[in-house]
């Protein structure tokens, strides 16, 4: 049991450093998917620094507010290139490769997402680094801004899954791409702007309250302008969960069937 | 002339078909827009309750417009992704070879953008009527509107297409959104300009794009504020543009 746990750990290791140093030496793939939300909160921090004048707005600054969403953002795009290095590996022929070898297909899955954990863990500490620098107190303290990223890695864990299960499930590149829209919608349709209460719409109030984004994005918000919020975290640390267990869990079927086939 | 058009027309052709058949290039550039819009004007609504934000036909109409514009811009970007997928695979040099004058190559590839637009352009402002948008412009305003949006579309289309000839790969992508992309955000897109307070209004002062944004909302308005200078800033652009995707086309021929 204890050498079959050994081997399987040793597996992991090595499809994980294969997986690690292939997105190190992507730095297009490190530095624009990191760029870009820190774009948008700069522009929306500020563009949008009206809407704290609505009336029942937190009484917190617009940038503090929405300094949430590139942490979301950064998953969404690390669903992508995990997705992306899995299917070219797929589409290249290494997969077959590898499905040849004893790699049992739990430590390749694991494996694989190495790298978009490195590319989590690294976004995760600029955003919120980059949050600090720009004036952004975190309300929870130190202990807090720990959770913060704790629980933005493992959202960014969720996401890398979906973005595997999705290339294990269609073995192509296109494919993962052509889902990031998708991911991105939900974001957009989320209290991702603002808060819920405060969304006059009732369409879109409605949709954003049974969007699980909504609660992930509320669940790191409420690190950073609240302080310790019970009942947000754990709706944020539940539906993180969640999106591990249900995409690695797919994806582990997924994966069996494709070493079946090959 | 008219090799110049025999060209153009071809590449317009080829490039509006596959667009058409390509569900995975048609909708993401319709969908996209209408998201920002269900976004923007949806999710943003309460937004209208500030203070001194006083525009008249209301938050829809004026998230409307931006993504009127916005939609044409990508719509050129867009094309800038057809034209670098085309050297990646190896097309766009066959083209070169047999297109007897190369220059109609940019002239169509921006003629495909336009009509592609016209898709997106119309399902949007339909997704805006359909969601109650107040229209008190005059016909002639609207068509103003639209003379905006196309001019917008030809800068980004030509932008695209000199980016996409001089990289010659599909990794360009990233650079032939991105400047757009910011150039369009540092606009007043979510509330006028005299709203916006620190760096943010600052650089939209600046940014050209608030002029053309403000202008069309003034022209949907019905209180149209310096439309003729938004006109001549887009017509300077489209020169501007045409001698970089010139440029672009130049770089390429020599890259064989």
């Amino acid at each position: 049991m204890a050498a079959e746990l050994a081997a399987t750990l040793r597996q992991i290791e090595a499809v994980g450093r294969r997986s690690v140093t292939r997105t190190l030496r992507q730095r297009a793939l490190l530095i624009f998917p990191m760029l870009f939300p820190l774009i948008l909160f700069a522009i929306n921090g500020s563009a949008l620094s009206t809407a704290t004048r609505i009336p029942g707005f937190p009484p917190v600054s617009y940038r503090a507010f929405v300094l949430a969403v590139p942490f979301m953002q950064g998953a969404l795009f690390i669903a992508v290139t995990a997705g992306i290095d899995l299917a070219r590996d797929i589409e290249s022929g290494f997969f077959n490769r590898l499905a040849l070898t004893p790699l049992r297909g739990g430590a390749l899955l694991t494996g694989q997402l190495g790298g978009a954990l490195v590319v989590a863990c690294l976004q995760s500490v600029v955003y919120l680094l980059v949050g600090i620098a720009t004036g952004v107190g975190i309300a929870s303290g130190v202990g807090g801004a720990f959770v913060l990223l704790a629980l933005s890695i493992l959202i960014a864990f969720g996401f890398a899954g979906l973005g595997a299960l999705i290339a294990l499930r269609s073995g192509s590149g296109e494919a993962v791409q052509a889902i990031f829209p998708l991911l991105f919608v939900t974001l957009f349709l989320s209290s991702a702007s603002l808060p819920r209460p405060l969304i006059q719409v009732r369409w879109f109030r409605d949709v954003a309250t049974y969007n699980p984004v909504s609660y992930l994005i509320e669940g790191i918000r409420s690190l950073v302008i609240s302080g310790w919020d019970g009942r947000a975290l754990a709706l944020g640390f539940g539906f993180a969960l969640a999106l591990v267990v249900l995409s690695l869990g797919f994806a582990n079927v997924a994966m069996r069937n494709r070493l079946v086939r090959t | 002339m008219r090799r110049f058009l025999f060209v153009a027309r071809a590449v317009a052709w080829r490039s509006i078909h596959n667009t058409l058949v390509s569900p995975a290039i048609l909708v993401p550039s319709i969908v996209f827009p209408l998201f920002f819009l269900a976004a923007f004007a949806g999710g943003l609504s309460k937004i209208a309750q500030v203070p001194n934000f006083d525009y008249r036909p209301g938050y829809t109409a004026f998230q409307f417009v931006f993504v009127f514009l916005q939609s044409a811009a990508f719509g050129g970007v867009f094309t800038g992704f057809a034209v670098a997928r085309d050297f990646d695979t190896g097309f766009a040099r066959r083209l070169l070879l047999s297109a007897p004058r190369r220059s109609g190559i940019i002239a169509g590839y921006a003629g495909g953008a336009l009509a592609r637009w016209c898709v997106t352009g119309a399902v949007v402002t339909v997704a805006a009527l359909l969601a109650g948008m107040d229209v008190p412009a005059n016909l002639s305003e609207l068509f103003g509107m639209l003379g905006l949006g196309i001019m917008v579309n030809i800068v980004a289309a030509l932008w695209a297409c000199g980016v996409a000839m001089f990289l010659r790969t599909e990794q360009a992508g990233a650079l032939i959104q991105m400047p757009v992309f910011v150039v369009i955000f540092l606009a007043p897109i979510y509330v006028p300009l005299r709203l916006l307070t620190g760096w943010i209004h600052a650089v939209a002062q600046v940014n050209p794009a608030t002029i053309v944004l403000e202008a069309a909302r003034g022209l949907l308005a019905h209180s149209p504020v310096h439309v003729a200078f938004a006109f001549a800033l887009l017509a300077g652009g489209v020169v501007v543009m045409g001698l970089w995707a010139r440029r672009g086309l130049l770089s390429a021929e020599r890259a064989g």
